[in-house]
């Protein structure tokens, strides 16, 4: 075993769980203790059991996993519909529908597995076909396997883990080698419902597009449908706004100016940044920011933990924690590059694109770059089945790295 | 599958690599921005998010008497007030304090209201509290989010309703005058003087505030009370004054005692218009207002017919009546159209026949001839009328607005009244039309001092401080005279004592002979206001002793009849100022003839009180001064 050790990628793995924990630790110190004040003790417990998820899953066959990826998506996909009938909240989201209670006790989030099942199922596959998809009409069933667990969260609703299907599911699209115009072709109706809010520049939108489609000439009836399917957007895009609840409205609203509403929707983002801006190049130090301190960062244990980081450690602690999620990715780009097989390679991209995802929507909307959503930040956040969940992943990309170098790609 | 060529991946691998850094110079240009360049922005939103200010009043300065002795001074109070992170958490709060003291719901509307105003400042909830009501709250402090508890000096005038007209009172600054620049360096929530001296000497007497800072959470629970350092608050100035407290506080000890719920007022001053005494009655306790005045209480101090907020020495308006006849003898003197030997051509035989009408003078059976000082002191309408005519309607407005009576005495008092005084013939064209009127009844009516002349106790009392003196007086004042303006009689010092020793004569064998008084001489002057609403007011204006005087008393009593039942009173606070205290056992109560004497104030049957003309605001800007001690 010790052989095949992929020691850079632990030790990052390592050094952001520690890092994690430690922040985790000043989260909780309160001048009035909160419900965080105690997380780290038990976030603990959870990093111990996810190094031991960690090592199993670096134990596991990725055959095994490619045969019985069919069945774990079912499962989950079950899982997911189960939530929506007998789900139940919690937190700040307790009006939604996210986790699984039997007897009391949450079990977990359900949408956490069909992350990763949907990661083995897509990697399945795209490892299947003989090319990389060359036109629309073959995206069809990716976009399915994704696009059901998507919609089933979204219904939950949990816009923020939604997020991360289509994160999962770019990424994995691209490095099975479709083209990227074809990604963007499959991305244009997003952009052209984001872009409907204003006539003029969606006007000049969809004039582009139509030099694209004419100048990169797919088939006909594949530019018409993109054609048609953008337009339905444009056309559908204030409709659904209006149907939108609320809260959602508000926090894309206060995404876009946050001092819309300073007392509630823009409050988190607007304690945020102050809290993140008043740190400054060193921080007020460990344990030591008066904005934690007070209580006036919201969800600082959870979510908006990052805000943590950047107030009691500055600009130079924030660049340190990002370095370290950088050379992770990197590392399991290299990992994914090196892999023996399309199947393993394919899932350590997959994994890298459910952290990344996780990662940027997380770190951004701390500083205003993305809007407010609720999603965790990987060996950060307190949680325990997010966390076994990114222990599992990491796992399975250890196990990769561990095949191609038994396989002889050893430097 | 040929996408998983090594070269087709390490095209990927690298796209993929810039990529990632891209997005994460993305994040990290965000956070150089937020933490870098603008550090300074964030930091100071961080500090004003858990600092909050909480003002900390100033002493204001204490208002002496002549003496030295405390007209109003500052005693502890505590201020009770929430600081709250939203409208419906001040509400949750004011609910708890509400179970465990009285809150009445006036008081709960300006929490509010004030939280509404300044929602970064602890909104006030009793600005007086009492020890109890501290000490209760105190025992919840944990269940009561926010609670700031100070002590601070609040007002206190140890003599109450004695001086409520003197000094006025103290409240909080509204928005409206905050809005005019009326209180240079006022602020919401500063408690500034109203009335009186605490208005007019506002800028000496208020000082500065000061400020500390306590540290909340984002609850609004406070975490530290020492958060910052404080900016101590700077005392107000005190302020001595020309009164003299004992002489104010025996004026209100005889008002209350032998004229209860009598109005009027009575004013005391040096010759040099130093004033000793200034009351007006019903007066009412100014220290009501202290801490914001409970609702019933204004609504009773307001609605009272007998107006006990109105100050009557300065802002009530009576014709002068008779002792307006000194002001036409003047008149006459300075025009050389009679000295004090002078008699008229035709004697008082109980009225006098004017074209077709008879004017009768206020003795049926007739004076007789009287010369200039007889008629001074019988107050005979027949030879006064013949005098006005004598100087005629020209000379008596123009004579009447150089001795002052066509302007504000200039007392350094807020809302000093305007008199009416036509200063010439043109007034009445415009009022009655040229045709309207005849030059005839005004000399008729403004030689008895009455018709289209109504004067403030002040002013009169400044017109008998120039005829006491060397008839060239400022005005009178209590710290220093609002306006620089002289008043000059413009008359001979043989004259004017001519005709003090007319008034001299008014109380040895006149109209007010029972007020004569062995230790010194009394001058002075009865006179009836006629009052078209009910029974006529009485005047009493004199000064003592006679020969060199040194206290002038004027008094106004509302419905009194006649001048002869108020000058006993005037008699006796010169006596009081003069002699001193009298021996106890030794006092005999005054009996007003005609006034059925009610202990409580009567509402009112007999009419409306005389009318008041709010003074138009004047720029009051004064630099901080003190006026040397009176030795």
């Amino acid at each position: 075993m010790r052989r095949g050790l992929d020691r850079p990628l632990l030790v990052i793995v390592g050094l952001l769980l520690l890092f994690g924990v430690l922040t985790l630790y000043s989260a909780g110190q309160t001048d009035v203790p909160t419900a965080a004040t105690g997380a780290w003790k038990r976030q603990l417990v959870w990093c111990t059991a996810g190094l031991i998820v960690l090592f199993v899953a670096s134990r596991t066959s990725p055959r095994l996993l490619e045969w019985g990826a069919p069945a774990l998506y079912g499962f989950s996909l079950l899982l997911l519909v189960l939530t929506l009938v007998i789900g139940t909240g919690t937190g700040t989201a307790a009006g939604t529908k996210s986790w699984i209670t039997i007897g009391g006790h949450r079990l977990g989030q359900p949408s956490e597995l069909a992350k990763l099942a949907l990661i083995l199922m897509l990697a399945r596959y795209l490892s299947g076909r003989r090319s990389a998809p060359q036109t629309l009409r073959e995206l069809i069933p990716p976009g399915l396997l994704a696009g059901v667990p998507f919609l089933l969260v979204m219904a939950q609703p949990d816009l923020g883990s939604a997020i991360v299907f289509v994160g999962i599911f770019f990424a994995m699209l691209f490095w099975a080698g479709t083209p990227g115009r074809l990604l963007f072709l499959t991305a244009s109706p997003v952009i052209s419902l984001l872009l409907a809010f204003n006539t003029t520049i969606w006007g000049a939108w969809m004039v582009g597009l139509l030099v694209l489609l004419l100048f990169w000439r797919p088939y006909a009836i594949e530019a018409v449908t993109v054609y048609v399917v953008n337009s339905a957007m444009g056309a559908v895009a204030i409709p659904l706004w209006k149907r939108l609840a609320p809260y959602q409205q508000n926090r894309l609203l206060t995404f876009l100016n946050p001092e819309v509403d300073p007392q509630n929707a823009g409050y988190q983002a607007i304690q945020s940044k102050n809290a993140i801006g008043s740190g400054g190049w060193l921080g007020h130090g460990f344990t030591e920011g008066p904005q934690k301190r007070l209580a006036f960062l919201p969800e600082q244990y959870t979510d908006f933990i990052f805000s943590v980081v950047g107030e009691e450690l500055g600009f130079i602690g924030v660049a340190i924690a990002l370095g370290l999620f950088l050379a992770l990715f990197f590392a399991l780009v290299r990992v994914a590059r090196r892999a023996t097989d399309p199947f393993s390679s394919l899932v350590t991209f997959g994994v890298l694109g459910l952290l990344f995802t996780h990662v940027f929507e997380n770190v951004g909307m701390t500083v205003n770059v993305m809007p407010i959503t609720g999603i965790p930040l990987p060996f950060f956040s307190y949680g325990g089945s997010f966390l076994l969940s990114c222990c599992l992943a990491v796992g399975l990309a250890v196990r990769v790295a561990r095949d191609s170098r038994l396989a002889g790609y050893a430097e | 599958m040929s996408e998983f060529h090594s070269h087709r991946l390490e095209h990927r691998a690298t796209q993929a690599r810039a990529v990632l850094a891209l997005a994460f110079l993305v994040l990290l240009g965000a956070f150089f921005r937020a933490q870098v360049l603008e550090h300074e922005r964030f930091r100071l939103r961080a500090e004003s998010n858990r600092l909050r200010e909480i003002p900390l009043a100033a002493p204001r300065g204490a208002l002496l008497d002549r003496h030295g002795e405390v007209i109003a001074d500052n005693i502890p109070g505590y201020t009770v007030r929430i600081l709250a992170v939203s409208a419906d958490s001040l509400r949750a709060v004011l609910d708890r304090i509400a179970a465990l003291v009285p809150v009445d719901s006036t008081l709960r509307a300006r929490a509010l209201e004030r939280f509404r105003r300044t929602p970064y400042q602890p909104a006030i909830v009793f600005a007086d509290a009492s020890f109890e009501t501290v000490s209760r709250l105190e025992e919840h402090r944990p269940s009561l989010t926010g609670l700031v508890i100070q002590a601070e000096p609040k007002r206190h005038y140890p003599d109450a309703q004695a001086v409520a007209h003197l000094v006025g009172y103290v409240g909080e600054v509204t928005e409206r005058e905050l809005e005019q620049k009326r209180f240079p360096g006022a602020r919401l929530g500063t408690i500034v003087g109203r009335l009186g001296l605490e208005q007019e000497y506002d800028s000496v007497l208020r000082g500065r505030a000061g400020v500390r800072y306590v540290e909340i959470n984002a609850r609004g629970r406070l975490v530290r009370e020492d958060g910052a350092p404080a900016l101590a608050p700077e005392a107000g100035r005190p302020l001595r004054t020309t009164v003299d407290l004992a002489l104010q506080r025996y004026v209100d000890s005889l008002w209350t005692a032998d004229a209860p719920g009598v109005r009027g007022a009575l004013v005391a001053l040096t010759p040099k218009g130093e004033i000793l005494a200034l009351y007006s009655a019903p007066s009412y306790d100014p220290n009501l207002f202290i801490g914001g005045i409970a609702a019933e209480d204004w609504r009773r101090l307001t609605t009272d017919s007998a107006r006990p907020m109105m100050n009557r020495a300065i802002q009530a308006m009576y014709n002068p009546a008779s002792p307006f006849k000194l002001a036409i003898a003047a008149m006459g003197m300075k025009r050389n159209l009679v000295t004090l030997r002078s008699r008229m051509p035709i004697p008082c035989t109980g009225g006098i026949q004017v074209g077709n009408r008879y004017f009768r003078c206020w003795k049926r059976e007739g004076h007789g001839s009287l010369d200039l000082e007889g008629a001074v002191a019988q107050s005979c309408n027949v030879y006064f009328y013949q005098l006005g005519m004598r100087l005629g309607v020209n000379a008596l407005l123009e004579e009447g607005g150089a001795m002052g009576f066509a302007q504000r005495s200039g007392v350094d008092l807020e809302n000093e009244i305007q008199p009416i005084y036509p200063t010439s013939t043109a007034y009445f064209d415009r009022r009655y039309t040229p045709r309207g009127w005849s030059a005839r009844s005004v000399e008729l009516n403004f030689s008895i001092g009455q018709g289209e002349n109504t004067q403030s106790l002040i002013n009169m009392a400044a017109f008998y401080q120039a005829m006491s003196s060397g008839g060239k007086v400022g005005p009178p004042y209590l710290v220093r005279p609002r306006e620089a303006h002289v008043r000059d009689l413009g008359l001979t010092a043989e004259q004017l004592a001519g005709l003090r020793l007319a008034m001299v004569q008014v109380v040895q064998r006149g109209t007010a002979r029972a007020s004569a008084q062995q230790e010194f001489q009394l001058a002075g002057k009865t006179g009836t206001a006629q009052n078209p609403f009910g029974k006529d007011h009485g005047w009493f204006l004199g000064f003592g002793p006679a020969d060199d005087p040194e206290i002038i008393v004027g008094a106004i009593m509302e419905f009194a009849e006649h001048g002869s039942s108020v000058a006993p009173y005037v008699a006796k606070v010169v006596r009081r100022y003069l002699v001193g205290p009298e021996p106890a056992g030794e006092t005999r109560p005054i009996r007003l003839p005609g006034i059925e004497v009610d202990s409580a104030p009567r509402v009112l049957e007999l009419g409306p009180t005389p009318r008041v003309v709010e003074a138009p605001p004047r720029e009051s800007v004064y630099t901080p001064w003190l006026p040397p001690p009176v030795p």
